[in-house]
């Protein structure tokens, strides 16, 4: 291993965000992550928005996939989308929704700048594939 | 951040480069000094992928930094790091100081992939500028990750923070090394009688500055600082192998004199303290030891002393990757070591004349030099 020569790992912040406690899905899709050679943040339960943002942010993640079961998607996500935004990291950060979304609420999701809302049944190898294709490439 | 640190630098965008390829500075450098975190997220990434460019980033950084105070905390899983990391910045956050976290979480040698999960106990800092937490792994280990933790923290350091804390599980010549790069090292022990004090012994024991014994309010706390005493009073009969001066980093000839030139300036006796970090307990007692142990080591002059042996640890490490590099490249460019080994197997060399014949031209190109001088 050499101190020059680019050695990428793609990073991925797991968020649960708002009043939703069920994170089975989030700890199990951490750990897929996590063998599938990526780097995982997971972000603990009852995130704030802000939260969310301020840890994208500093921890510079490629990938932000939002667990969120509560239903409260239509409030919670515009929120992060903004904030990110705000401080230029949404261009060149890849968005994910995990959850339950119905499928009126999904247009607005992706307009807002979600690349993609996985739902239940949704295979880890489905996932895994569109991280490692979509991942954003840097400079 | 609105203090917007580092801004005593002025004209950054002047920064001159000593090897003159690159007279621009990185806009990057320029954002990071202007206190953009966004910018400094970004330059800690370049820094663990080794991406272009990322070496005069740093060289730009390393002028601007120097002034942050760099804790280490360190012990086994779960003696209470996180959860202790988490109170101290709430304490320095409470004196009006900015901190900056680095928590280093092992890569799984399978996968190369890792789950980051300090992040998840250190809540003082969510929602406050003054806090960056950043989650690194082990990956690229072989003395890169205390290369890039040295360049973290300089990113930190310059970006403006007055407390940098780097937090890793202290197992392994890797981590230790790590750790080293602090002005002040506290070691957590989990209480539990002697074996877990036993198991600290070698390595990590010499180089804390300050024990904490945390889940104090456990069985067995008392025994654990009983023993903690013992092993240090040991250590106070045996001279050299006691406090750590910089003699006992990384050893360059001129770190002996140094060390004995400050004479009993040198003499620090690690504190040992007791705390429950859940709580919060004793946590105070913490914040005021690192800071006496700071204004001992400006005192003593051993902040630069120290900051001499990791500076030369830090080129020595670098200078054996390029050999190392070097003579890969070197290896490459043949048909790689095929040829030799063949031999080596036939018993018609040995391994080292193997060795000695790929070698050569690199030795040749120093007897050179040392004839030109």
């Amino acid at each position: 291993m050499s101190l020059d020569g680019e050695e990428r790992t793609i990073r991925c912040l797991v968020a649960k965000v708002g009043l939703d406690g069920h994170d089975r899905g989030a700890h199990v899709i951490s750990r897929a992550f996590r063998d599938a050679g990526f780097e995982v943040i997971y972000s603990g339960l009852h995130r704030s928005p802000e939260e969310v943002v301020q840890a994208t942010i500093q921890e510079d993640v490629d990938v932000l996939g939002i667990s969120i079961l509560s239903g409260a998607h239509k409030t919670l996500v515009p929120r992060i989308l903004e904030g990110m935004a705000e401080a230029g990291a949404l261009a060149d950060t890849l968005v994910l929704v995990g959850g339950i979304v119905p499928d009126d609420d999904q247009a607005a999701l992706r307009e807002g700048g979600v690349a993609e809302i996985f739902g239940p049944g949704a295979s880890m190898s489905e996932m895994i594939d569109y991280v490692r294709e979509n991942a954003p490439e840097r400079e | 951040m609105g203090e917007s640190p580092g801004s005593e630098s002025g004209d950054t965008n002047d920064v001159a480069t000593s090897h003159g390829r690159a007279t621009e500075t990185d806009p990057l450098v320029t954002d990071l000094l202007d206190g953009q975190q966004r910018a400094l997220a970004r330059v800690i990434s370049k820094i663990e992928n080794r991406a272009d460019g990322y070496r005069s980033i740093v060289g730009d950084l390393h002028r601007a930094a120097g002034e942050a105070t760099v804790v280490g905390v360190t012990g086994p899983p779960g003696a209470g790091k996180s959860t202790l990391v988490d109170k101290l910045v709430a304490a320095y956050r409470e004196q009006g100081q900015t901190v900056g976290v680095i928590a280093i979480d092992p890569t799984s040698p399978y996968s190369g992939g890792a789950v980051l999960g300090d992040r998840i106990r250190i809540a003082a800092a969510t929602g406050d500028d003054g806090v960056f937490v950043r989650s690194m792994s082990t990956r690229g280990s072989l003395g890169g990750l205390s290369t890039a933790t040295a360049d973290a923290i300089t990113a930190m350091d310059a970006f403006g923070f007055d407390r940098i804390i780097v937090e890793t599980v202290g197992a392994g010549q890797n981590e230790v090394d790590v750790v080293r790069t602090a002005d002040t090292v506290v070691l957590l022990v989990p209480p539990g009688g002697g074996d877990d004090v036993q198991m600290l012994k070698a390595g990590i024991l010499e180089i804390a500055d300050c024990f904490v014994v945390n889940k104090a309010d456990l069985d067995g706390a008392d025994r654990t600082v009983q023993r903690l005493r013992e092993m240090l009073n040991e250590r106070g009969t045996s001279p050299g192998g006691g406090h750590h001066g910089p003699g006992d980093r990384e050893e360059t000839p001129g770190d002996r004199e140094a060390a004995s030139a400050t004479g009993e300036a040198t003499n620090w006796t690690p504190s040992i303290l007791e705390t429950v970090a859940t709580s919060g307990k004793g946590i105070e007692d913490v914040r005021a030891t690192i800071e006496r142990h700071r204004e001992y080591l400006d005192a003593s002059g051993e902040r630069r002393e120290r900051e001499r042996s990791r500076q030369a640890a830090t080129v020595r490490r670098i200078l054996r990757a390029e050999v190392r590099d070097r003579v890969e490249a070197e290896l490459a460019a043949d048909d790689g070591l095929d040829s030799l080994l063949d031999r080596v197997v036939d018993r018609q060399i040995d391994p080292y004349t193997a060795a000695d014949e790929v070698f050569e031209p690199i030795a040749e190109c120093l007897d050179d030099k040392h004839t030109e001088d």
